[in-house]
């Protein structure tokens, strides 16, 4: 398995304050890769460096073989990216969403539209697909925002607390599109709070205070802590913060 | 890929419940109602008349002023004090005040005085007062000399004999002025404003983040932001010669195409500088306030209602960098003096010079990462 993420020693600072500090971890191609901490830990300041929305203070990085320093557009082709607040155009129609999204991504016409109608079909969108995305509930909307993210078909798919404020069955059918996007080849990098969905991922990275604590398999950490579930994990870990979390 | 962006941008302004109204309601507004509202041209001056003489010739004198439709009599009083109380209570702008005896030193041929005296709160108010009431009492000067004293009004006459017009706007027709300025100020409200909202609102709403992190090219997703208004400043300023043309009478001089050129070149600058705004700008309460402090600055240094050239010269200056004031001499050009490309080559060069400064800051303001 190759590897997709490689980053080594990637730091920012805000003037005095340090969001992340010092961080490497690596990504192999096709995995569930967990990105936990607590509110403050620095987990959207990683993912915004990883996808070229932020200038690393130091460090290197490298997403699906690109520079994150130099080439940060052409990461940019090779990611997708869900942020943490719904960022579709609600004016926009849900076709319309996807053909703007498979345009800027490089998409043709016929590819756009024989996808739009292979998605509308799986998710069972046939109804909604003529309607404004504003009009839509929430669960459909973090569903539609998932499948634009991967619509152009990244090498890896970024997700930042993909099923906050969810109920558990569409988070459950969520997991179940993230599972589908794997096997189709897609790495995924996801952060959440919800530590059930941590026993989803392939490997794990805690994060406290800017610094990755832990890393490893759910399993293994389990192992290595001597815990039950995940989130005794996590409270062990996140119990050290000194930072306060905003 | 430009072509996905425009489709989105034309949709977004279709679909919003405000803009295509305002598109077409806010020139028709400006048009139809401002150049009757706000004019140059004074009249309906509140006069007070102090009449110590209350004789036929004072009656008639009072009668003259008022039939001249610039006055009304709102006051008479018996003092000079009086007369200032009214002032104070702004029941009157000007004062006239005539003598005793003033019939009988005009028939005696003594000669007389009376004196005028207008409120300067609002200076270019009082003195124009002061001008028309000056020319109307010498009108009524000489036909009293051609009345009582035929032989003088002959021997008086004039060596030189003044003989004016006035070109391009022979009645001094103050729409005639302020209808192609008001054409300028249309086009930047419109192109000025609503690109430096749109890129904070996206900003707002978080699609912004989604379009930083895609691979748009920043010059791809900032012209997809400007086409748009290229065509609503074209719409509005179409508009904009229908009712100039069916309310006012007023057709261009010069040629259609000049003013379109300019006009295309001009919406480019405007909008490129709302972008400029808008990308410096976190929220869109920000984003306003600015744009509204350079309109405020940019409109009272273009010379719609003081000409720039009686401005001291560090004003001049800064009208020099204003795009405003070089289209507003544009559109009265043409439209008044059908200009042609050549004559207005400095306009056209200060104009481009806008266009690509304003456009090029906007590409490197806009940031994709930070």
């Amino acid at each position: 398995m190759d590897t997709v993420i490689k980053v080594e020693n990637l730091t920012k600072r805000f003037g005095d304050f340090t969001a992340v500090d010092n961080i490497s971890f690596e990504v192999k191609r096709g995995e569930i890769f967990g990105f936990l901490g607590a509110n403050g830990a620095g987990k959207t300041t990683a993912m915004r460096m990883l996808c070229g929305l932020s200038i690393p203070t130091e460090g290197k990085g490298t997403v699906a073989g690109y520079d994150i320093f130099r080439q940060p557009e052409l990461v940019k082709k090779s990611i997708g990216y869900m942020s943490q607040k719904f960022s579709m155009y609600e004016d926009l129609k849900v076709w319309e969403n996807l053909e703007l999204f498979g345009g800027i991504y490089g998409m043709h016409d016929k590819e756009i539209k024989r996808k739009t109608d292979e998605l509308m079909g799986r998710l069972n969108f046939e109804e909604e697909r003529d309607q404004l995305v504003k009009s839509l509930p929430l669960g459909f909307k973090q569903k539609l925002a998932f499948s634009v993210s991967i619509f152009h078909h990244p090498q890896v798919v970024f997700l930042d607390e993909p099923t906050g404020g969810v109920d558990p069955i569409t988070r459950r059918r969520f997991w179940e599109m993230i599972y589908d996007a794997t096997a189709s080849g897609i790495t995924v990098f996801v952060t959440t709070h919800y530590m059930d969905e941590a026993e989803y991922c392939d490997r794990v990275s805690i994060m406290v205070d800017g610094r990755i604590e832990a890393l490893d398999s759910p399993m293994n950490l389990k192992r290595t802590y001597n815990a039950k579930n995940m989130d005794e994990v996590f409270q062990q870990l996140a119990r050290k913060s000194t930072r306060k979390a905003d | 890929m430009i072509k996905y962006l425009l489709k989105k941008e034309f949709k977004q302004i279709i679909r919003n419940p405000f803009l295509p109204k305002m598109i077409f309601m806010f020139p028709l507004m400006v048009l139809l109602v401002f150049p009757w509202a706000a004019s140059y041209e004074i009249r309906n001056l509140n006069l007070s008349v102090i009449d110590n003489d209350h004789s036929s010739y004072s009656r008639r004198l009072t009668q003259t002023i008022i039939s001249s439709n610039y006055f009304r009599l709102t006051d008479q009083s018996t003092s000079y004090n009086q007369a200032l109380k009214s002032i104070e209570k702004n029941k009157a702008d000007i004062i006239l005040e005539i003598p005793k005896n003033f019939e009988k030193s005009i028939i005696n041929r003594e000669g007389t005085k009376v004196m005028i005296s207008a409120n300067a709160v609002n200076g270019m108010k009082g003195g124009i007062g002061m001008t028309y009431l000056s020319t109307i009492i010498a009108n009524f000067n000489l036909t009293l000399i051609s009345e009582l004293y035929p032989e003088m009004a002959k021997s008086n006459s004039s060596v030189i004999q003044i003989d004016s017009q006035y070109r391009f706007n022979k009645n001094l027709n103050y729409q005639v002025f302020m209808v192609p300025a008001l054409m300028v100020m249309i086009l930047t409200l419109l192109c000025g404003f609503l690109p430096a909202v749109s890129i904070v609102f996206e900003k707002e709403i978080g699609t912004m983040e989604q379009i930083n992190v895609s691979p748009v090219p920043k010059i791809t997703f900032i012209l997809a932001k400007l086409i748009p208004f290229w065509l609503i400043g074209f719409i509005a300023i179409t508009i904009g010669f229908t009712v100039a043309w069916l309310d006012y009478g007023l057709i261009p001089v010069g040629h259609f195409y000049i003013i379109y050129t300019f006009a295309a070149i001009y919406i480019f600058a405007i909008s490129g500088m709302g972008i400029v705004i808008s990308n410096y700008a976190q929220t869109l309460q920000q984003a306003v306030f600015i744009v509204f402090f350079f309109m405020m600055l940019f409109i009272m240094l273009s010379g719609l209602y003081t000409p720039v050239d009686s401005m001291p010269d560090w004003a001049q200056w800064i009208a020099a960098f204003n795009p405003l004031k070089h289209l507003m001499i544009v559109m009265r050009s043409i439209y008044l003096k059908g200009s042609n490309f050549i004559q207005l080559g400095g306009e056209l060069a200060a104009l481009l010079g806008f266009a690509v400064f304003f456009n090029g800051l906007a590409v490197l303001s806009y940031r994709k990462n930070n």
